[in-house]
């Protein structure tokens, strides 16, 4: 993510006060993560106190005030996937990234995140890796399913 | 057209107050004199109906109902009653809830007494704010300097001061401190100014506290350092 791009972003809502959210979301989703002095750039840009920019950027957890990895991983600990064997999957995701849910890497590779009932039940327990869906995952395949990205 | 404003009569308490269309019941109360219990509600300040404390009950068209007073409109014929039993009891609620943040809120003690609030009855969970929003509404509104602001959300929802304004900002103001219900709003600033920008208060005294400035003219103790005989080198492994 160069700084070229936030700064597009930026410009673009320029002047916008009620575009904040908007401004953050495409941030967040290509820097994976909000550094302050760039909230202060929005803030200046879209003429809103800089209190403000923090108190939407908190309150959301979309965004996030610290840095993220590469890649977002969500290990469901939702009730079925709970049943379906969603903390040993849990666990072995632990192991092989040796992160516990809300870390991030020191390499910034990956993210682990623990959501409770990511919404699909029915393909439990889940692994998502930025987004795409891994269903019916078992510990042995997490390690398959991690390899394919870098 | 008739631009005259048109004007509300309703009954309060069993008197009757004729205020403009747009008033809220509580500013019609304090008109003719009736008081209400109020904690987040600030006349220089946006109406925010953040505390509840404020709540009466309402009738209108036969039908009962409980309202924040702050924030509900006046209406033709509509009967407010500030003290029930259930308001009484509602309120009474509210403040232990409010005293399990801030048992010692002054405000607070002395609503308790008259409500006969018990202020263990909750467990407590001394965060001693109560998220009036009284001080970043006011930084907000009236003084438009944006210093201090909620973050986080729902259970861990707090006030914080923007340290990078707060430096330049705050010193010479430091006006939220007396509207705050709780004290908190000068713990947090202060706890702001201590990891932010420390040192200052020894230095320069702020503008109203004399107590800072007596503080300034006692002399510092010297700090005497107790010399430790220098570690032994470590021992490389060869
Ligand atoms: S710090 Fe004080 S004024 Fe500010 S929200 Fe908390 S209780 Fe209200
Ligand atoms: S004064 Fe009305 S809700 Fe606080």
């Amino acid at each position: 993510m160069s700084e070229q791009q936030i700064t597009d972003i930026i410009e673009k809502y320029r002047g916008r006060p009620g575009a904040v959210i908007h401004a953050l979301t495409e941030i967040q989703h290509a820097n994976h993560w909000l550094p302050r002095e760039v909230m202060h750039e929005v803030a200046d840009a879209l003429e809103v106190p800089f209190s403000q920019v923090m108190q939407i950027a908190s309150f959301y957890k979309t965004f996030s005030l610290t840095p993220k990895g590469k890649h977002e991983l969500h290990v469901c600990t939702g009730m079925t996937c709970h049943l379906r064997g969603g903390a040993r999957l849990m666990a072995k995701v632990e192991e092989l990234t040796g992160l516990k849910p809300g870390e991030t890497d020191t390499d910034a590779k990956f993210s682990l995140e623990a959501g409770s009932c990511l919404g699909s039940c029915s393909i439990g327990p889940e692994l998502i890796v930025d987004g795409k869906h891994y269903g019916r995952m078992t510990p042995e395949r997490a390690a398959d399913v991690l390899k394919q990205y870098d | 057209m008739n631009d005259a404003i048109v004007q509300i009569t309703l009954q309060i308490d069993g008197k009757e107050a004729t205020v403009p269309a747009g008033t809220t019941v509580l500013k019609a109360a304090q008109q003719i004199g009736v008081a209400i219990p109020t904690l987040c509600h600030h006349p220089k300040l946006e109406d925010y109906g953040g505390c509840r404390l404020c709540l009466v009950e309402v009738e209108s068209r036969g039908r009962t109902n409980y309202v924040v007073s702050c924030l509900y409109p006046v209406e033709n014929g509509l009967v407010v009653r500030t003290r029930s039993e259930k308001v009484d009891k509602v309120r009474r609620v509210i403040i232990e809830e409010l005293m399990a943040h801030a048992p010692d809120a002054p405000e607070l003690v002395r609503l308790a007494y008259e409500y006969g609030a018990d202020r263990n009855r909750f467990e407590k969970e001394a965060a001693f704010c109560v998220m009036c929003g009284l001080c970043v509404r006011y930084c907000d509104e009236v003084k438009q300097k944006h210093a201090v602001g909620f973050i986080d959300n729902g259970h861990a929802r707090e006030i914080s001061f923007i340290p990078e304004i707060a430096a330049t900002e705050c010193w010479s103001c430091q006006e939220c401190f007396a509207i705050c219900p709780t004290s908190y709003a000068q713990a947090a600033y202060l706890m702001t100014e201590a990891l932010a920008f420390p040192g200052r208060r020894k230095k320069e005294s702020a503008p109203r506290d004399a107590a800072v400035e007596r503080l300034a003219d006692i002399p510092a103790v010297p700090m005497t350092f107790v010399k430790r005989p220098p570690a032994s080198e470590p021992e490389l492994a060869k």
